[in-house]
């Protein structure tokens, strides 16, 4: 050991570098600072005995405590939902049609139904519920099948044309053009006909296509198109069309009509979460 | 006449910092024992903390009755409602501007404060200077004047010094808890928090704040006491450098102090210079900092002017005039200084002192009132009234009647059955007085626009007729509807309006209607 180099200004001890003539003082490191430090190292310690620390081949320490994140989730997840239980009760409970009556009821119901929402329904009817072609837009006052809260209610339970609950809302249209029900001369007439009911650009009413109309549409779409939501007849004498509003359109779907399918939610979310979706959708503008 | 200063009491002591022994950084503390000072400044500080205290136990007290709906707290912060009272007036979370107009202002009247009278702050105002003072107050009634504190805290411990001991903490304590008592009343109603408190159901935080304001206060006034001003407090730091060279500060007047003697009359005999200073130490007895002015100006100084009053009164007694430590501008100082010394290195008594009448000469430059006024504080001066003078204009018109609307994004607009456009607003209508209000609202500008509400189905009409609750916000889901081919397509803007006929008050907004530019 060479001897110790002792800073004559300062009397401290240098560290023995030195650069251009300037040497470095070995001045101790301040006790409380040290003292930190020891305390990391053992509260570091001490961490990973208690929780999930060391990295395994394949899996990890799980410490003493048996923490676990996933179960500290779980436990948070089950205490909202115990949170939430009895304003869920309520809505599982209050009758459909109720249920925006009440105002705190409504308000829990909207907050989840808007959530439940944007999750299953926004692919097909848009984030802002506008729809778009061929997907109703939820804002309007036209229902296919019905815009009271319990029509809605129900739509969203059975679903439209879904295959797998027997009392869903079914009704298909004809393939007036394709499979020869009418003429072609017929369709266009019969779509001249709907088209001037609502003033569309090449609409033109005339005897025979009354009598086609008549004949063939107004058992499902009423005697002056104004629809039917109890059998899903669309009107066809308003501004709100779903597979669009032209003349080119409405001949396209006498010839061969789409039909939209919507699977029955309720099999898939339960009931009361439906019933939330019902008040959020009946509340967007368009509830009858 | 030149009296001797065996007239005088002389103490021994040393200051904390004295000149040449500085520490840096930090240096243990050094117990200081201040002793009583009396005199002008002395009274001016008890009359300050009966002032200062008075206010801050008192203030939630104060009742001011604002009708049935609202708390009869004349100050009152409610943090669970989101209001805050203070006497007439009522602000709201969104008003938070006039808090931050009364912070700029409280800025602005720092430096006013600190360019004319420098740390006046420190010395009288600042919690800290008036709790320490209180402390000291209490700690003399129990353990007796400076002597009888030195000679207790040498003493051996015995049953008379556990005792007064145990008193003098106990009164701190109570001190403490009646801080952190007081200002757990300002965020809630008094009276029943007091109940509460006092048969255990006040909330946790209550108790929690209480706790800690005792331990604050007890902790910084009684035992950390001139170390919070000297290493934990900012403030010195930065008005340090708001003080300029005619701020007002506490100065040793060495231009006629120096050379000081303990026996002047000897010292004359033998025909040496003898200055007015007599070395007493009086100014470091009575100083709560522990440091010794006639060192110059320093960090630790809170500049609450007690050495004056001790220097004041051994002056008058040894009868020459008051003022060898007084409040003066260092322009000032430094020029009875050049007057002192004429360029030399060392103070000549002689030359500030008429020789036939023991008298400074009329050549000395006395500091006086005119010094605050100075281009700078009247800047500062000025900016601070506009401010204040900005926030009573504001406060004055303000309308207790507020409106906001948002149009909705998605969907922007929807067209429906018959062929109109309707639009969402989430409008809310804001009540900010502690009475029910009736207001009609309506469009304006907008020709052929029906309006509805959400909740109340699909009637609509022109104008619809609302009851707002007291002091509340009245949210509200908005359809505003346009007839079909009564607007052009893009974007139309009109105004909802809110009215109180009654009152005469009425607020609108300007915002948009949006029709498809495709229709059918």
């Amino acid at each position: 050991m060479s001897d110790k180099d002792i800073d004559k200004l300062s009397g401290v001890e240098t560290t023995g570098h030195e650069w251009d003539g300037i040497k470095e003082l070995n001045n101790p490191l301040p006790r409380w600072w040290l003292w930190t430090f020891y305390g990391t190292i053992v509260f570091a310690l001490g961490y990973t005995i208690a929780f999930p620390a060391w990295p395994m081949i394949s899996s990890a320490t799980t410490g003493v405590l048996g923490y676990s994140s996933r179960a500290a989730l779980d436990a948070d997840l089950a205490a909202a939902k115990a949170a939430q239980g009895d304003m869920l009760q309520a809505v599982a409970t209050t009758p459909v049609a109720d249920l925006p009556r009440n105002e705190a009821l409504a308000r829990f119901a909207r907050a989840g139904g808007k959530s439940f929402y944007k999750v299953y329904c926004s692919q097909c009817h848009g984030t802002g519920a506008t729809g778009s072609a061929g997907y109703p837009n939820l804002n309007d006052d036209e229902w296919l099948w019905g815009g009271t809260i319990e029509q809605i209610y129900a739509t969203i339970s059975h679903g439209a044309r879904s295959p797998t609950d027997p009392d869903t809302h079914y009704n298909v249209m004809p393939n007036f053009g394709v499979d020869g029900l009418l003429s072609a001369q017929d369709v266009d007439r019969v779509a001249k006909q709907v088209a001037s009911f609502s003033g569309i650009e090449g609409g033109e009413a005339s005897p025979a296509g009354q009598q086609l109309f008549a004949d063939n549409c107004a058992s499902c779409h009423g005697e002056s198109g104004a629809g039917m939501p109890e059998l899903g007849g669309p009107s066809l004498n308003d501004h709100v069309w779903l597979y669009g509003g032209t003349l080119e359109a409405i001949r396209a779907q006498v010839n061969r009509p789409r039909h939209g399918v919507m699977p029955a939610w309720s099999a898939r979310l339960g009931d009361t979460a439906v019933r939330q979706l019902a008040v959020y959708v009946h509340s967007l503008g368009g509830g009858q | 006449m030149q009296a001797d200063s065996a007239d005088t009491q002389t103490y021994d002591v040393e200051a904390v910092n004295a000149a040449g022994r500085r520490q840096p950084l930090y240096a243990p503390r050094k117990k200081i024992f201040p002793k009583r000072a009396s005199g002008q400044f002395r009274r001016f500080k008890w009359l300050v903390m009966l002032i200062t205290l008075g206010i801050y136990y008192v203030t939630p007290w104060l009742r001011w009755d604002r009708g049935p709906f609202a708390p009869d707290q004349a100050v009152l912060v409610d943090l669970a409602n989101k209001r805050f009272y203070f006497l007439f007036i009522e602000i709201w979370p969104q008003e938070f501007y006039y808090v931050a107009g009364m912070l700029v202002m409280a800025g602005i009247g720092l430096f006013l404060v600190t360019s004319t009278v420098g740390r006046a702050w420190c010395g009288y105002a600042c919690p800290q200077t008036v709790w320490v003072d209180l402390f000291l107050v209490v700690e003399r009634a129990i353990e007796g004047d400076r002597n009888a504190r030195i000679k207790l805290d040498a003493a051996p411990w015995s049953a008379a010094k556990l005792a007064k001991r145990s008193l003098k903490h106990v009164v701190w304590l109570v001190i403490g808890v009646m801080t952190g008592g007081a200002w757990i009343f300002y965020f809630a109603d008094a009276p029943t928090l007091l109940g509460d408190v006092v048969t255990l159901r006040a909330p946790f935080v209550a108790y929690a704040t209480i706790a800690l304001l005792t331990a604050t206060t007890y902790t910084f006034g009684g035992l950390l006491r001139e170390q919070v001003c000297t290493y934990m407090c900012p403030w010195p730091r930065i008005q340090g450098a708001m003080l300029d060279e005619n701020s007002l500060t506490v100065t040793y007047n060495d231009w006629r102090g120096e050379p000081r003697t303990r026996h002047a009359k000897k010292a004359i005999a033998e025909g040496k210079p003898v200055g007015d200073c007599v070395d007493c130490n009086a100014c470091v007895v009575v100083c709560p900092m522990g440091i010794d002015i006639r060192d110059g100006q320093q960090l630790e100084c809170i500049t609450c002017a007690l050495c004056i009053d001790a220097c004041d009164d051994v002056m008058t007694r040894l009868g020459k005039e008051r003022g060898l430590i007084s409040y003066a501008t260092l322009s000032d100082y430094s020029r009875n200084m050049a007057l002192a010394t004429r360029g030399g290195p060392a103070v000549e008594p002689a030359r500030v002192r008429d020789p036939a009448t023991g008298r400074l000469v009329a050549a000395i430059k006395r500091t006086d009132w005119h010094s605050i006024i100075r281009p700078r504080t009247i800047v500062y001066f000025i900016g601070w009234s506009a401010i204040g003078l900005a926030m009573l204009t504001a406060l004055a018109l303000r309308t207790p009647l507020s409106l906001n609307v948002l149009h909705d994004r998605n969907p922007l607009y929807v067209e429906l059955r018959d062929g109109s456009i309707r639009n969402g607003y989430d409008v809310k209508v804001l009540n900010m007085t502690p009475e029910p209000r009736e207001v009609r609202l309506r469009l304006d500008r907008l020709p052929g626009g029906s309006l509805s509400l959400a909740d109340s189905g699909t009637a609509t009409s022109g104008s619809l007729d609302l009851t707002l609750a007291p002091d509340k916000v009245l949210p509200l889901r908005l359809y505003v509807r346009v007839a079909p081919e009564a607007l052009p397509a893009g974007k139309t803007t009109f105004d909802i309006v809110v009215a109180d006929e009654k009152a005469g008050i009425s607020r609108s907004v300007e915002t948009t209607f949006e029709v498809p530019e495709q229709r059918r």
